[in-house]
């Protein structure tokens, strides 16, 4: 296949006598957004509001602004592309997406919400010694915020080319240019509280979009689930294989193992990514953070759950053809079902789709924003603060770091978003999960579980976790050798596997025991039994 | 509206002593604290890890099985694939229950103890 597949702009075609209406809904989310983040932005005052919204958001409020953070492009537009092209291979990421929650609500939410005050790396440095551990705790969030953000990003650039008909390289770097901009401001303007409310406000219309076309799909099939599958499997040319595992990893051993890399990666991933985790220190204690992680699995379930019909409901409603024409893969199904849904032809589908993709546009910004903040707070208080001024520099020096911080991550994000648009978002997006489940997780457990861990043992598994699941991402198919790579023209990948999280998960928690062990220096007792106790009772939380 | 409290107090409020925490760590009702949480949140966790894991491996290696029909199109992949939700909700209610019957009062009471008695 030839690497210059391009993106045959049905959709955009039929969009275009619609285009003032998509483009006015656009605009109004972002002006809406823009004065919520102008109101908050006069509201933040010290860092405490700045990093964690004052820590006075309700439990459901916060769970609502979870899952405006966790349902990103990859869970709308990637699965329901990744189940309209492959069947029930693509439903695995909504099972993975969701069951990773429980790692975070039993093990991982409440000890963080008493021990930590802004950022992951306040629990990972907690008993260590500060300066190198929070180095790599803020390496480490930098580099999967820019992972996350690169999905986001091609996500953006997928959207514009199919709304607006712009199939330039410039134009698509103009408008996640304009992305990049938008999350620069939400952020430095509006700090945590800004973000918080921008993220509530996508999850009730994200939520809202999906309810309306999973109702209108199901209507279509008389709300029989078996006629909808049935007419998926029929329209997809596939027939029975449709419905079942392995049209997308079953063909060998290889790719089989592929999809156990990608499951583990989407289960272990949650409760390491550090844009999820700082949510948790917006509630005023452990208790409100358990109940916002059980609203957002509530929210959170209910989406996956209607993404079965968002993806069949395409796979049943559109030719695979179009689909592929379209994106080659499958990002833009869900805008274009809900253009089927509403008539190819007809003014009601135009509508839909311009506001489908109004909402997937709100998703895209609202998560992009909780990105920049979790990198930008972790540089500002975790290197800038702790490292480089070592604990000296006032609040007001370090807010003022963070929100340099955002301006240069939006930078390196913009520039990274050119990249990747031809790659599923949800594939990019478990990228980044492995890489959490890799480098952050082994060391949130350790830190407050294991009594011995020690310094040595934290920095081998952030940074052996985090050399090999980055190491093994870059020599895979994802990034050359394949023509949906970033780079199709060079084949550099001799890692076969797309996800490395088989390999690069185990290899963490095996870092983090072995730095241990081998260790010199005895572990801080008096410390640990400080976070123990903290941990666990919320003794002395911020 | 809930985002404009006061500014909290909390922010520097007075840790206990290393050795107070010392002692609340070895204490006995710490140790019934820890007891109570971990012995229920890790075997759970390996439970539904491993669950899930017989989805993964199931879809991977047992095609034929995970392919039979169950009622119209609706196939035995579908339903372990629902049940996986099913299961997730369920677990995080009956932890829930658990935190708040067994693990809140005992924290509350530590908490309550080491920052007001000091």
């Amino acid at each position: 296949m030839s690497p210059a597949i391009t993106h045959v702009t049905l959709a955009a075609n039929e969009a275009s006598e619609h285009r003032p209406l998509i483009i006015t809904l656009f605009a109004l989310f972002v002006l809406a957004t823009l004065g919520i983040t102008v109101w908050a932005g006069r509201q933040t005052k010290d860092a405490a509001d700045f990093y964690a919204g004052g820590r006075q958001f309700s439990a459901f409020q916060n769970g609502l602004a979870v899952s405006g953070d966790y349902m990103s492009a990859a869970s709308f537009l990637g699965i329901a592309g990744a189940i309209a092209l492959f069947g029930y291979d693509g439903f695995l990421y909504s099972i993975g997406f969701l069951v990773a929650w429980l790692v975070a609500l039993l093990l991982v939410a409440e000890p963080l919400r008493n021990s930590g005050r802004y950022t992951m790396g306040d629990v990972l440095a907690y008993r260590m010694r500060q300066r190198p551990v929070r180095t790599a705790a803020g390496t480490s969030t930098i580099v999967v915020s820019i992972f996350y953000l690169l999905a986001q990003m091609a996500g953006a650039g997928v959207l514009v080319s199919l709304l607006l008909g712009i199939t330039s390289d410039a134009g698509k770097v103009l408008i996640v240019a304009l992305v990049g901009v938008l999350m620069i401001v939400y952020v430095s303007i509006g700090g945590m509280k800004g973000t918080t409310w921008v993220q509530m406000v996508k999850a009730v219309l994200l939520i809202g979009g999906t309810i309306l076309i999973t109702f209108l799909v199901l209507l279509k099939f008389n709300f029989n689930i078996s006629d909808l599958l049935g007419k998926a499997a029929e329209n997809s040319g596939k027939g029975d294989a449709f419905l079942e595992p392995g049209l997308q990893y079953g063909a060998d051993n290889l790719t089989k193992l592929d999809f156990l890399s990608l499951g583990i990666a989407l289960v272990l991933g949650t409760a390491g990514l550090p844009h999820i985790l700082i949510r948790f220190y917006t509630v005023p204690n452990a208790k409100a953070a358990r109940k916002s992680v059980n609203w957002a699995i509530g929210i959170i379930g209910g989406f996956y759950l209607m993404t079965i019909a968002l993806g069949f409901g395409a796979a049943a409603l559109i030719s695979q053809d179009e689909i592929i024409a379209s994106n080659p893969s499958g990002n833009t199904a869900a805008p274009l079902l809900a253009l089927h849904i509403g008539g190819v032809d007809s003014a009601w589908g135009a509508i839909l789709l311009a506001t489908i993709s109004a909402v997937a546009f709100a998703t895209i910004l609202a998560v992009v924003a909780g990105l920049t903040l979790a990198s930008s707070s972790s540089f500002a208080h975790d290197i800038y603060a702790n490292v480089i001024r070592k604990g000296k520099a006032t609040e007001k020096e370090e807010m003022k770091a963070a929100r340099w911080a955002t301006v240069l991550i939006g930078i390196v994000s913009i520039a990274l978003g050119a990249l990747a648009r031809d790659l599923n978002v949800a594939g990019l997006v478990a990228l980044a999960f492995a890489v959490a489940a890799s480098a952050n997780l082994p060391t949130i457990l350790y830190s407050l579980f294991w009594k011995r861990f020690t310094t040595q043992g934290a920095l081998w598994s952030i940074y052996g976790g985090l050399i090999v699941a980055v190491g093994l991402v870059l020599f895979s198919p994802v990034v050359s050798g394949d023509p949906k790579a970033m780079f199709p023209d060079v084949d550099f990948a001799w890692f076969p596997l797309k996800n490395p999280g088989i390999i690069s998960i185990p290899f963490g928690f095996l870092m983090g025991w072995l730095g241990t062990v081998l260790s010199k220096e005895e572990p801080d007792a008096k410390k640990y039994a400080e976070l123990e106790v903290r941990s666990l009772t919320g003794t002395g939380a911020h | 509206m809930a985002a404009e409290a006061p500014p909290p107090s909390t922010e520097k409020a007075a840790l206990p002593t290393p050795e107070e925490f010392t002692e609340v760590q070895e204490s006995a009702e710490f140790g019934e604290l820890r007891r109570s949480h971990r012995s229920f949140a890790f075997p759970l966790t390996i439970g539904f890890i491993v669950w899930y894991l017989l989805y993964v491996l199931l879809s991977n290696y047992a095609g034929g099985f995970m392919g039979t029909k169950v009622a119209g199109h609706i196939n035995v992949a579908f339903v372990f694939g629902v049940l996986q939700f099913v299961s997730t909700f369920l677990i995080a209610w009956w932890y829930s229950k658990h935190a708040a019957a067994k693990l809140d009062p005992k924290a509350e009471a530590i908490k309550t103890r080491m920052e007001g008695g000091a």
